[in-house]
């Protein structure tokens, strides 16, 4: 029975959780098990979450504009643990000129407002490792 | 007797509608009543319940005159950068007509780093100006008259650094601080419950905000000491009635540690202000200004004794809603934009913030914010909605709504008085769970297509990215750290370490105001995580424990 | 990566991955753990129990911290239940645990407790053996003390902790007739509320029915507000006693031999339950067997010593 397991991460200062409150509990009743670490985490606390849980999937939310730094970061470090086969997911006021560039970084996708989280699930389904 | 014929008209009309609605079946999900008639406010007494502008319980408006004296304060919030880029700005619209100031502050400063600290990484003057020391607080009012502008500052768990500074600037341009005039939000509790951006844990936080009280009392009597704020609790997800209730209950938080702390609660009651959302459902909005305002009245009056009416006046600011405006056709907003606008206005606000067509994608552009402002300007001057006070009064839905609002207030309020006051309620993660089953509520409305957002599930279309949208590149975190080298060569560093250590020693003791030694930390350029760092080390950090 | 090997050197990745492999019942679960177990028994663990609100990831998190002073490594695991709607859940503890995250003497992991067919307090258990054979000095064990399988959890804990709050109301009755008695240790969480010294006399009351396995050993109930870290030193201090009177007086011997017993019977349990389920009540036999009973075409006695007997052969 394996469960897919996501982390709900919110890197950096914003503390507009709406959004990844929301998500989470769409995940939660969509049948995966999710993890909520709140607000205000630096892109090691959330990579050390994802590593200690073994998560699938790592969603972060961002709205202060910070994401083309803070995003790639966690990727980053989610490497050098060798977690290697977790998808990592963004979400947040991101403008379309900054989607390429977070997709190069391994931002496997990028929701901007208005999604609906059934997209989401639908996406987490389709591409978790 | 007038009331049977009614009723009996009334149902005559209803079996009327229904056979209709066979036929042409209605929107039958819809929560408000199909009509609403006498019967909907059955017992409705005007002086009681309405009274006149300016008088208890204020439901149309607080002052006599309204706008019919002077318009609303076009107070439009801006501040992204650095100092020098956001008084450009803040000139640009004080030129254009805007009549007030509030300055959006990135989020380092809002909690208490300088932009060099490693917490500030990628996020300095993205959400709003980074300001780590008076040297940037004098450019960002560089040229601007502060005697002749009122302020409001954005600020809250280091509110009491930022209105120091202020007065700091304003003492160098030669304008004493029984002169200023603004508003600092300083609403701690929010934060806990809905907005994130705290530091200290409630007890230190709630003696900052006393303090503040007492030493503006004394010294900066023209400035709002809070804005007690309910705009944060609707974006993170709340209803309406949420809003103005878990609103009303903070602010009867700060009244009772106010007088626990031995102020007369007509001392400074006056100066308490709100801030509240415009949201889209433009009568339901109307509602909740008109009963926000007789709740205030009401305990202001009745709970905490308050004689002077100055007490019992819910003055607010409004904001329209940001969580409201869409990514998707992002032009839609200036529609949205404007219906929010004639709900604050109608609802009676004392200042108003519109929001720009582009915030859901980035801050906002120059031109988008002209045509926020202007807005403002069209409702005021072109609309009518202005020419008369609360021009709704007297509506039986508005009068039905409002009172069923005010009722839902209340049975929160009662609610929370028996957790034991919003802070124990917080603390109990009650008011956040509320919010969150609203939110998640609205949104699986959404999905579930039982609530209909133009452009984004129903009348899509496919569309181009939107371009020129404002951006914040990354050099400002470098620009920031150069000025504050620059600060630290250039002031006294013996005399910045012995006020820190003043400060220190202050924090330990309950009884001392600390303001003043906040405010000769600011003069003599301690920076404002130095000066949060020492409280810091005193008060602790808040950590939230929201579950979900 | 040979996952045992690696734990052994203290790779966190390896340590993960072995107890997702025992949570998601892969291939290589019962070789981890074949390998694994010789190498265990060194940990001292610490079962934590309470009532939902009770603040007992708050607590546990500051005990963690104590034990981390005390120069401890320290262990956790927390287990959240799951939806029984969706099947999915909320891991709400590591919010509480964030500042934990930065220090290598440290690992948590959340556990749902997913349901069906019991293997959660064997998946727990695999769960702390790994923890101990990656060298963690305590591991402390966090559940909500509602049903019986997370009660059964802390039960086969060296030293159980009872969590409770004042102002529950009734709701202690229901504690009282559950998981009290299971407590080595009882803690009054959010002591600075109305109505803390009301519970503790009932629960010093309560303590006068004394139970066996504490015979020697009065519980203390120690009080805290684990949210301002007040008196988690105390509570450390009565786990130590408690261990210290368990080793004095052989009793921590008969525990471990008492919950290697259960675990092998659950083991046991799960498997021959398994067994029956894929051959037996997966079986278009059985639901004929159903459609008889409903019928009234048969008894249900006869039918369970048919099944029992051919099971049995």
């Amino acid at each position: 029975m394996a469960n897919i397991k996501v982390l709900v991460a919110k890197p950096g200062l914003d503390g507009h959780d709406r959004g990844a409150k929301v998500v989470a509990r769409a995940l939660r009743d969509a049948g995966f098990e999710v993890i909520y670490t709140g607000i205000r985490l630096t892109p090691e606390q959330i990579a050390e979450a994802a590593l200690q849980d073994d998560v699938n999937v790592v969603a972060l939310s961002l709205l202060s504009g910070a994401h083309n730094t803070l995003f790639p970061k966690v990727v980053e470090l989610l490497k050098e643990k060798g977690m290697t086969d977790v998808l990592v997911i963004g979400g947040g006021v991101i403008p379309d000129a900054d989607i390429p560039g977070l997709k190069a970084a391994g931002i496997a996708e990028v929701f901007t407002p208005g999604t609906p989280t059934s997209k989401v699930v639908d996406f987490i389904n389709a591409n978790v490792k | 007797m007038a009331n049977e014929t009614l009723k009996a008209g009334f149902d005559a009309y209803m079996a009327k509608a229904d056979a209709a609605s066979a036929k042409f079946p209605e929107r039958a999900h819809l929560e408000p009543n199909r009509l609403y008639t006498p019967l909907d406010i059955e017992g409705f007494d005007y002086e009681k319940d309405l009274g006149f502008p300016g008088e208890y319980p204020f439901t149309r408006g607080v002052q006599p005159t309204m706008y019919r004296g002077k318009f609303w304060t076009m107070r439009m919030y801006a501040g992204f950068s650095t100092a020098e880029e956001s008084n450009k700005r803040y000139r640009y619209l004080l030129a254009n007509g805007g009549s007030g100031l509030s300055c959006a502050f990135d989020l380092p400063t809002q909690i208490g780093y300088d932009s060099t600290d490693p917490m500030a990484e990628g996020e300095v003057g993205k959400v709003g100006v980074a300001i780590d020391s008076l040297a940037d607080m004098e450019i960002l009012f560089d040229q601007i008259a502060l005697d002749k502008v009122s302020t409001s500052m954005t600020i809250n768990a280091p509110a009491s650094v930022l209105l120091c500074m202020y007065i700091a600037v304003a003492k160098k341009q030669g304008v004493p601080s029984d002169a200023l005039r603004g508003t600092i939000q300083n609403d701690i509790l929010k934060e806990y419950a809905a907005r994130g951006t705290y530091i200290f844990p409630p007890k230190p936080s709630m003696r900052l905000i006393t303090n503040i009280f007492e030493y503006c009392a004394k010294y900066v009597p023209k400035w709002n000491t809070i804005s007690i704020s309910g705009y944060h609790i609707r974006e993170a997800g709340s209803t309406a009635s949420q809003e103005i209730a878990f609103t009303i209950a903070d602010g009867i938080a700060y009244v009772e540690a106010a007088i626990k702390a031995g102020m007369d609660v007509d001392a400074f009651a006056g100066r308490l202000s709100f801030f509240w959302n415009a949201h889209n459902n433009v009568l339901e909005e109307v509602a909740k200004f008109r009963a926000s305002r007789r709740v205030w009245a009401k305990v202001m009056k009745e709970r905490f004794g308050a004689k002077k009416a100055k007490s019992m006046m819910l003055r607010v600011h409004t904001q329209t809603a940001g969580s409201m405006l869409t990514a998707q056709q992002p032009n839609n907003n200036i529609v949205r934009v404007a219906l929010q606008t004639a709900a604050a206005v109608m609802g009676g606000t004392q200042s108003l913030h519109t929001n720009s067509k582009d915030e859901a994608l980035a801050l906002p552009t120059t031109e988008s914010v002209t045509i926020a402002l202007r807005t403002q300007q069209i409702v005021a001057y072109e609309s009518g909605l202005a020419d008369t006070i609360d021009p709704l009064g007297g509506s039986y839905y508005v009068e039905a709504l409002t009172n069923k609002i005010e009722k839902e207030a209340w049975d929160y309020i009662e609610k929370i008085d028996e957790l034991g006051g919003a802070p124990e309620a917080i603390a109990k993660g009650y008011i956040q769970k509320e919010i969150q089953d609203s939110a998640y509520k609205w949104q699986m409305d959404i999905e579930a297509g039982r609530r209909i957002i133009v452009g984004v599930n129903k009348f899509t279309q496919e569309e181009e990215p939107p371009k020129n949208l404002l951006r914040v590149d990354g050099s400002v975190g470098k620009l920031q750290a150069d000025k504050i080298a620059k600060v630290k060569a250039k002031r006294d560093n013996a005399a910045v370490a012995a006020k820190l250590a003043a400060l220190k020693a202050a924090c330990a003791d309950e009884h001392v105001n600390l303001v003043p030694l906040i405010l000769e930390a600011v003069e003599a350029y301690a920076t404002e995580g130095e000066i949060c760092g020492v409280m810091r080390e005193v008060f602790g950090e808040y950590k939230a424990h929201t579950a979900l | 990566m040979d996952i045992v090997e690696e734990i052994l050197k203290q790779n966190r990745l390896a340590l993960s991955k072995g107890i997702t492999a025992v949570e998601n019942e892969y291939d290589n679960a019962v070789d981890i753990m074949t390998k694994i177990y010789t190498h265990t028994g060194h940990a001292y663990v610490i079962g934590i129990t309470g009532p939902p609100g009770a603040g007992k990831s708050t607590l546990t998190d500051k005990i963690a911290k104590e034990f981390r002073k005390r120069g401890k490594t320290v262990g956790i695991v927390a287990i959240d239940p799951t939806s029984p709607y969706s099947g999915g859940a909320i891991l709400g503890d590591r919010i509480r645990m964030m500042d934990l995250m930065m220090d290598s003497g440290i690992f948590i992991r959340s556990m749902a407790t997913r349901g069906s067919l019991g293997g959660l307090s064997q998946k727990a258990g695999d769960a702390v053996k790994l923890m101990d054979a990656f060298g963690m000095d305590i591991i402390l064990v966090e559940t909500v003390g509602v049903g019986q399988s997370e009660v059964d959890i802390v039960k086969t804990a060296d030293t159980t902790m009872v969590v409770v709050i004042p102002g529950m109301g009734d709701d202690i009755q229901a504690i009282k007739a559950g998981i009290l008695e299971i407590g080595d240790l009882l803690t009054i969480n959010k002591a600075d509320r109305e109505g803390a010294d009301k519970l503790n006399i009932e629960m010093e009351m309560m303590l006068e029915l004394n139970n066996e396995k504490n015979a020697g050993w009065r519980p203390p109930i120690n009080r805290t507000i684990a949210s301002k870290d007040q008196g988690t030193e105390a509570v450390v201090d009565s786990i130590l006693a408690h261990r210290d009177f368990l080793m004095k007086t052989g009793k921590l011997d008969d525990i471990r031999k008492a919950r290697i017993k259960s675990e092998v019977t659950d083991m046991v349990n799960v498997r021959v339950n398994r067994y029956i389920d894929k051959n037996v009540v997966r079986t278009a036999e059985f639901d004929e067997t159903i459609e008889k009973l409903q019928r009234r075409e048969t008894e249900p006695y006869s039918v369970v010593d048919n099944i029992v007997s051919k099971v049995l052969k």
